[in-house]
Formats: C-alpha cells, structure tokens, sequence
C-alpha cells in the first residue's frame, strides 16, 4: 500500500515537474496528446475491461465533445463551461440511445453499433455545411477558465493532467465500491449478477455512458488545444486505436490505460521513422505492426502491460476498518412455520422435452426442504425456475403470499430468495470479501456518482462488516484476503453460502452446497445449517450427499425424470420403495 | 423522380445489393462455424479486384508473396507443433509439407502466367485461386489456436488482422485506384432503362453461389458438418467432425466468395486498398438485419442496404454513407425487442 502510494506520488510529482524542465516543446504537446488519449482510454477500461464490452466508437464521442466546442465558441463565442455541458448533454442522449438499443443482447452487438455509428458520425460532420465540411472549423478561441487563459501549451498541460489524474482515481474510487463489484460481476455473464439483485442492462448502460463521457472531455479539450477540428481524428481508425491503446496498456487496469496512452504515440513516431527506412517507400505501413502486436498480445499477454507492473508491485491488502461500522438493516422475519414458498403445478417444457412436470413444493419459515432426484431429475431446472433466471411454462409460484411468476430474478431477490449455484459462479480476480459483499448489493444504496467521488465509505464499511460477519459464520473468515480463484472448490461453494446469506434472505436456495467439501466441512456445513434454520430462515437443499440431506432436513421432495415422486420425513423417504427403485434401479 | 429514374436506381441498387449479400453471406457462415465476427471480409474482396488489376498490367500481384510467406508461415507453426509434441521427424515433415500443397502450385503458375497477359477469364481464375487460400492460412495463424476464447477477443484479433491486411494492400497494390474491365462489355436497353452485361452478371454469379451454397450446406457432408459446427461446437466434436476443419473451409470459403464479390464490383465501381473496408461494413449492416444467423435475412438486408444506398444517393447524395449506417439502429432496436435479453454467460 505505501509503496503503491509512493509510485502515485512520484508519478504526479514527475509529471507536475516535467513542464518547468528545459524540455522541448515537441514533448510537451506529446505529453498533452497522451492525456487526451488517457481520457478517453480510462473510460475505455471502465467498458471493455471491467464490464467486458467492446466499443469502436469512442472517438466519435470525442468528436461530439470537440465539435460541440469549436461551433459554440467560434459562432457564438460561448464560454468553455457551457461548451464543455453542451458536448457532455449530447453525448450522454446519444450513448443512451446506442446503448438502449444494443445491450440488452450480447456484447458484440454494441461493438457493431459502434463501428456503424462512429462511421455515421464521420460522413455526417464530414458533408455538413455549417460545420465545414471535411475541413472542419478553425479559429478556436483559446481556453479562458476563471479569467485565465491557458494558452501556453505548458499551462495547458496541466489542466489535462489535473483531469487525467482526477479521472483515474475517480475510475478507481468506483472499481471499490458497491457498483464497481456489480459492474465487475456482469463481464462473466449476467445469471450471478441478476441473482444478487443488479440490473445488469442498467449498469452496462452507465458504463458505457460513463466512457462516452469521458471521451467528450477529451474532444472539449482538443478543440481548444487544436483550435481547429475536422472529421478525420474522430474517425473509425481513431476509435480502432483507442481499443488498441486500452488492450495493450492492460484492459483490466485503470493505471494501464496510461500506459497504453503512452506507448502509442511513441511507437507511432518510431513506426514512421523506421518502417520506410525498412521497407524503402513511405506510406501508413506502422498499422500493419499495430495489428500484428494486437494479435500477438492477445494471443500471449491477454492482460497487457500493466499486468507485468501490477504482478510485481504487492498486493493490496484491504485494511479492516469496518469494526465498528453500523449494522445493516435485517428484513422481517416471517412467523414459524408460515409457508413462505409456495409453488403449484410448476412445469417447464423445452420444445417437446417436459422437463419439470406439475410440480408442486411448499417451503415453510424455519424449515430445510430437501430436494433430491438421480442426475437428470429435474432439480437444477426447479431451482432456476423458482429463482426466474428461467420462465416458467405454466404453475404458479407464490413468495410469503405474493405471487412472483414471470418475475426477472433480480426482483425475486429484491423479495428475499438468496441462492447459490451448481457450478460456482464467482469473481475469481476479486478477493472472498468482495466477493461475498457482492451479496450485500441490494441492502446498499451508493451509487456510481456517490462510488466515483468516494462519498460512499460509510456504508461500504456497514457492507463489509456484514461481509465478514457471514464469512466468520460459515467458517471461512480468516480467508477474507485471499483471491477467490485460489481457493479449493468446497471452499468456493462455502463462499457462495456465505455470500447468499449476506443479502439478509428470507428463502436460502442452496444447489449441492457439500459437493467437495471433506467430512469436517460437511458436518460444519450442517451445524450451520441448523443454525440458520434455528434463526428462522426457510431452506431449499439441492444434494447429492445423502448423509447431509438425511440429517439436516425437515422433510424431502424426491424428483424423478421431472415429475415429483413422493415428499415425506427422511424416514419416510428413505422406507419408501419407489425411491430406492429410483436410486438403484430393479 | 419518374418511373425510369427510379428504375435506374432500382437495378443499381439492386447489383450493388447482391454484391453485398454475397459478403454479408461470407460473414454470417464465418460467425455462425468460428464465432470470429470478420470484420476484414471486405479485404478480400479488394485483393481479389487488385490482384486481377495487377495481372491485367502484367504485373506479379503482391498477394502472391502473401500467399506464399503465409503458406511457409503455416507450414513451420505446424511443423514445430508437430516436434512439439514429439511425434516423430515424418510426421514433422507431413506436417510442413501440407499446408504447402495447395499454395505453392498457384504461387508457381502466377509467376510464370503474370507476364504472359492471358484471357480475362483465365486472370479472374487465377485471381480466385490466389486470394481463397489466404483465408484458411490466415485461419490458422490469428484464430486457430483462439478457438475458445470469448467472442469480443476474437472481434479485436479480427480487427488486427483488419489492420494487417489494409497496410498489406497499400504496400502491395499502392494507393491509386483500378477499375477492372467489364466481363461482358454489351448492354441492353428497355424503356429507357439500361441493363449493363456486367448487371446482368452479378446478378447471375450472386445467385449461382447462392444456390452452390445451399446445396452445399443441404446436400454434403462437409456441408452438414459445417451447419453441426454452428449449432454446437462441442456436439460436433463429439461426433467426430473437426472443428478447425470448419473453421479451415469456412474462412476459405469466405475468402472465396469475397474475392468474388470483389472481381464482380471491379468493373462498375473503382477498387482501392482500402475500398474494401467499407464494402464489408455494409454487408455487416446486412448481416446484422439477419441477426447474424440467418443466410436468408443476409441477403434481404443486403438488397435493402443496396436500394437505400441507390436511393439515398439520388435525394441526398452525401449522406448516403450516413443514411446506410444508421439504418442498423432501427434494425438493432428491433432484434433487441424480439429477443429481449438473451444474453446468456460466455
């Protein structure tokens, strides 16, 4: 932590330092075209690598900013603060539009989108009359902010790089927080995300407004460094080159994204010194060695440069400063014994395959329902049913009384259903804390603006202390630190427990809970199962460990080829002949 | 607008339309078999209008040495993968040997044909043959070994090779323009409508491999397999059908139909390096109107994107590219209402 907080030091001394140095003018108007491009790849990091989507258009977005800025000010000769909102209020409707329209289907759609609509953007600036066609418009007033005119392109530097730096920390600021972890939990699919209650089409939307606006501070900012601008900087080869800049510098690091910026530049002036000297004519040959090292690099280093910095430096480790942090609010419980689901004549059909057949299950408060079935049964599809992520085909599914069919999962979560799944489904870059605060997400209500300027530590630290406090119950808590992809698989399934159990749930859905766990594991897992039953909580159990299922259980719905074979006791279950014909065969 | 201005239009348009579902088709057989959206597809088709231009001059086209550098390329990965995995000097030099098979004929016969200024129909074929092998070597070299990873990397690969092959075709065909000559220099002329012979062959040539396609897909086994591989990876694997296989044929049919498309559209429209680009995107606009899945929707987009392109250009000429770009947004807005959220985990 301190030497990371030494490296950011010196970096912003360095670069706070290098404009009163002898250097020449050629390096400073380099240096401001790297944090132009670092503004615009920061926001690229928040789409691409953390969220996982893909945009080619970000440099129409940075031409929206700069044209926004070069009409207004030469023809009305408006001043830069109104500049800079026009530029971010058209910016902001047109990302909504694309991205309404593109993100509720996968992830290549928008990167199509993009490409269309940066080429769109192009042609339109390009054959517009009052904005000069393909020569664009010049004769930018120099940039005047509070009665200073930043003119010298020395003082000019340091108004980028205030921004670039306020930008990255504000990136960063938002990565921890309660929306950053969501934002995260989406790139791996949505089904996890959904079930701890994010809306996830809501949230790659603010990602990729969030990148779009960043990229039109970067125009607003050229445009008084150019004082000229025309199409072809905010064309599809620009916004080719920004991806190119945030995939080599590292999509997953915020700080990489400088580096990406940085290296650019440089590498194209050695391309255009040294390729023709290579090949003996001139011409625009250094994009065949761009495309040649983005293949290479995602062939051999998907993470990027700053992936060898950031292995080297020490890891971050969170310090505990949640001890004496609030507690969170706890939902109702219902009264002993009430039935708090309750589905009827549950079916769902594949085509002409039946795969859960007129089910019906109750699930009473303070009661563990096992759900048990041969391979095939029927009681993953059950469990995906009861939890929305799929639609049901006809039944009738009702939560403390209210009906929740055809509910998205993430309002039946926001209704208290907390579940876990078959195969664990985890961030495995994040460590167990985060990863079990993701659970929290629906009882924390900071947003991305709060996430970005860090008006959010209050309750980030109500939000891991019940983190720990669930960790610490299932056993687990001296893991807190560790990454969750270097954990053993029982570990991670108990992980999943702990992090459903953070969203304070009325109904806990557990899919084969003891599946890798040793002998000890799994009688812990018991005992704390019948704690959580103790406490009132209502359990459905999805098992295979038929030890577990029998000594935990209040009573068991046994599943076959999709239809309910018998419900009763564990003794009653394990007396009747069906279920072991079931199990054993004749 | 009078009837045979609209007309006029209407067949412009309609050409133009075919050679963008010939790409759009390439396009949608590529994703559906390897999951790569390709976005240089375009750039077979400027190779193939280009290499037939520098033949016409009697020139060795650039994409020879590609062709043949490649091929070498290939044949060393291989050749190391096979030492790799200790399987023996014999089957290390199989292995070197094969992907050499096929490239190095044509690469000897453009040499020696290049100079000899042979028929039109003999240069178009040999342009074919040159540029359709690029696309399984280029297969092998960016995508193989990528097979498994998430679709959005393999749209970045794709935009790098984009890259490689642009910068390849200014090096190798320069900056200016070509215009090939017609195929068939007659026309017809009806109503005041002029039909052009080279109209009447794209529309013939787009159709035919339509119909190839189809009965390719319909009626072979290496068809079959093709469409099991869309379906389902793994489920393919299972029975037995190599995915890199079709990953193989259906870059090499893509480089096929592309280097076509790109022989057809030279006579009526002047070709550059970098021509392509904007050629594919327009046939990814059409694929996309199919969702890119349905070979069917391609071709119907297609023929939209041409008309609205023909059309667009008549009542507002510069906006024409606008216009057909942002079509796609209606069209995106539409797939997403039908399939709502259909996203599932990568």
């Amino acid at each position: 932590m301190i030497l990371r907080r030494a490296f950011l030091f010196g970096f912003v001394v360095a670069l706070a330092l290098l404009p009163l140095l002898p250097v020449s003018e050629f390096w400073i108007t380099q240096a401001n075209y790297i944090g132009l491009y670092s503004l615009v790849v920061i926001g690229l990091v928040l789409l691409t690598g953390v969220a996982g989507l893909i945009s080619f258009g970000q440099s129409a977005f940075v031409g929206i900013g700069a044209y926004t800025t070069a009409y207004l000010s030469i023809k009305f000769g408006v001043s830069p603060w109104l500049t800079l909102l026009a530029g971010l209020a058209i910016t902001t409707v047109a990302a909504l539009v694309l991205g309404w329209v593109t993100l509720r289907m996968s992830g290549h759609y928008l990167a199509l989108a993009t490409i269309a609509w940066c080429l769109a953007l192009y042609y339109l600036l390009g054959n517009l009359e009052p904005l000069g066609k393909f020569d664009g418009l010049t004769g930018v007033p120099s940039l005047q902010l509070f009665g200073f005119s930043l003119d010298n392109r020395r003082i000019f530097y340091y108004l980028v790089w205030f921004l670039v730096i306020a930008a990255a920390l504000m990136a960063s600021h938002l990565l921890d927080s309660r929306m950053g972890r969501a934002l995260r939990a989406v790139r791996s699919g949505t089904v996890m995300a959904e079930a701890m209650g994010v809306n996830t089409f809501r949230l790659k939307v603010i990602a990729f407004v969030l990148a779009a606006l960043l990229a039109s501070v970067s125009g607003w900012l050229y445009a008084y460094f150019q004082s000229t601008v025309n199409p072809s900087p905010f064309g599809l080869s620009m916004g080719i080159e920004y991806l190119f800049m945030a995939v080599i510098g590292g999509a997953g690091y915020v700080w990489g994204a400088l580096a990406g910026a940085g290296v650019m530049p440089v590498l194209h002036d050695q391309l255009q010194t040294w390729m023709p000297r290579l090949l003996g004519v001139t011409g625009n040959y250094e994009i065949v060695v761009f495309g040649v090292v983005l293949v290479l690099v995602l062939r051999y280093a998907r993470d990027g440069l700053w992936a060898t910095v950031e292995t080297r430096l020490p890891r971050v480790r969170r310090r505990p400063d949640w001890a004496n942090a609030g507690l969170l609010a706890e939902r109702a419980r219902p009264a002993h014994g009430e039935v708090v689901l309750d589905a009827q004549g549950l079916r769902k059909t594949f085509g002409g395959l039946v795969a859960v057949n007129d089910v019906d299950l109750q699930v009473r408060a303070g009661e563990i329902l096992g759900l048990i079935g041969p391979n095939g049964a029927g009681k993953s599809t059950t469990f995906n049913l009861l939890t929305g992520v799929l639609a049901v085909t006809s039944g009738e599914i009702t939560l403390l009384g209210e009906s929740i069919r055809g509910m998205r999962s993430r309002e039946i979560a926001r209704r208290g259903v907390a579940r876990t799944f078959q195969h664990v489904k985890m961030l495995a870059d994040m460590t167990v804390l985060e990863n079990v605060a993701l659970g929290a997400h629906l009882r924390g209500t900071a947003g991305t603006i709060r996430g970005l300027l860090r008006l959010d530590r209050a309750e980030e630290r109500r939000l891991f202390r019940e983190a720990e406090s669930q960790l610490r119950r299932i056993g687990i808590a001296d893991l807190m630190h560790e990454q969750a992809g270097n954990l053993s698989m029982g570990t991670q399934r108990l992980m999943e427990i702990a992090r459903a159990l953070c969203a304070d749930p009325t109904l806990l859905l557990l899919d084969e809970p003891a599946a890798g766990l040793r002998h000890q594991e799994k009688q812990a897992l018991a005992g704390v199962l019948r704690q959580l039953r103790s406490e009132g909580l209502s359990i459905l159990l999805v098992e295979h460990d038929m030890d577990l299922v029998m000594d935990v259980t209040d009573r068991i719905v046994v599943m076959e080829f999709g239809t309910k074979l018998t419900e009763g006791t564990p003794a009653e279950v394990q007396a009747n002949p069906a279920v072991r014909t079931a199990y054993l065969g004749n | 607008m009078d009837f045979s201005i609209a007309s006029i239009l209407l067949l412009d348009g309609s050409s133009n339309g075919a050679i963008y579902a010939l790409l759009a088709l390439a396009i949608v057989l590529i994703f559906a078999v390897t999951r790569v959206i390709f976005v240089p597809q375009g750039e077979f088709a400027a190779y193939g209008a280009l290499t037939l231009a520098m033949l016409q001059a009697g020139h060795v086209p650039g994409t020879v040495y590609l062709l043949a550098l490649l091929a070498l390329a290939v044949a060393v990965l291989d050749a190391a993968e096979a030492l790799r995995q200790r399987r023996g000097a014999g089957r290390a030099a199989v292995a070197f040997f094969k992907p050499l098979l096929w490239p190095a004929p044509i690469v000897l016969l453009s040499l020696w044909a290049a100079p000899h200024h042979l028929p039109l129909m003999l240069q178009s074929l040999l342009a074919l043959a040159i540029v359709t092998p690029l696309g399984p070597l280029l297969y092998r070299v960016a995508f193989q070994k990528l097979a498994d990873a998430s679709v959005l990397v393999l749209l970045i690969v794709a935009v790098g090779v984009h890259f490689v092959m642009t910068g390849l075709g200014l090096a190798f065909f320069g900056a200016e323009g070509f215009r090939n000559p017609s195929f068939w220099d007659t026309s017809f002329t009806a109503d005041g409508v002029l039909l052009s012979g080279q109209a009447i062959i794209i529309f013939m040539v787009s159709i035919a491999l339509m119909l190839g396609l189809w009965l390719f897909f319909e009626r072979t086994l290496r068809g079959k397999a093709l469409r099991a591989t869309a379906v389902s990876r793994l489920g393919a694997r299972l029975m037995g059908i190599s995915t890199v296989d079709a990953g193989r044929l259906s870059f090499a049919l893509a480089a096929f139909i592309g280097a076509l498309a790109g022989l057809l559209i030279a006579p009526t429209a002047t070709m550059a390096y970098d021509s392509g680009f904007l050629i594919g995107l327009k046939g990814f606009v059409a694929a996309i109107f199919g969702g890119l899945a349905s070979y069917p929707g391609a071709a119907l987009g297609a023929l939209f994107v041409g008309l609205l392109e023909s059309f667009g250009s008549f009542w507002a000429s510069a906006f024409k590219e606008v216009i057909v770009f942002t079509a796609i947004l209606p069209v995106l807005l539409w797939l997403s209402l039908k399939h709502g959220s259909d996203e599932g985990d990568e």
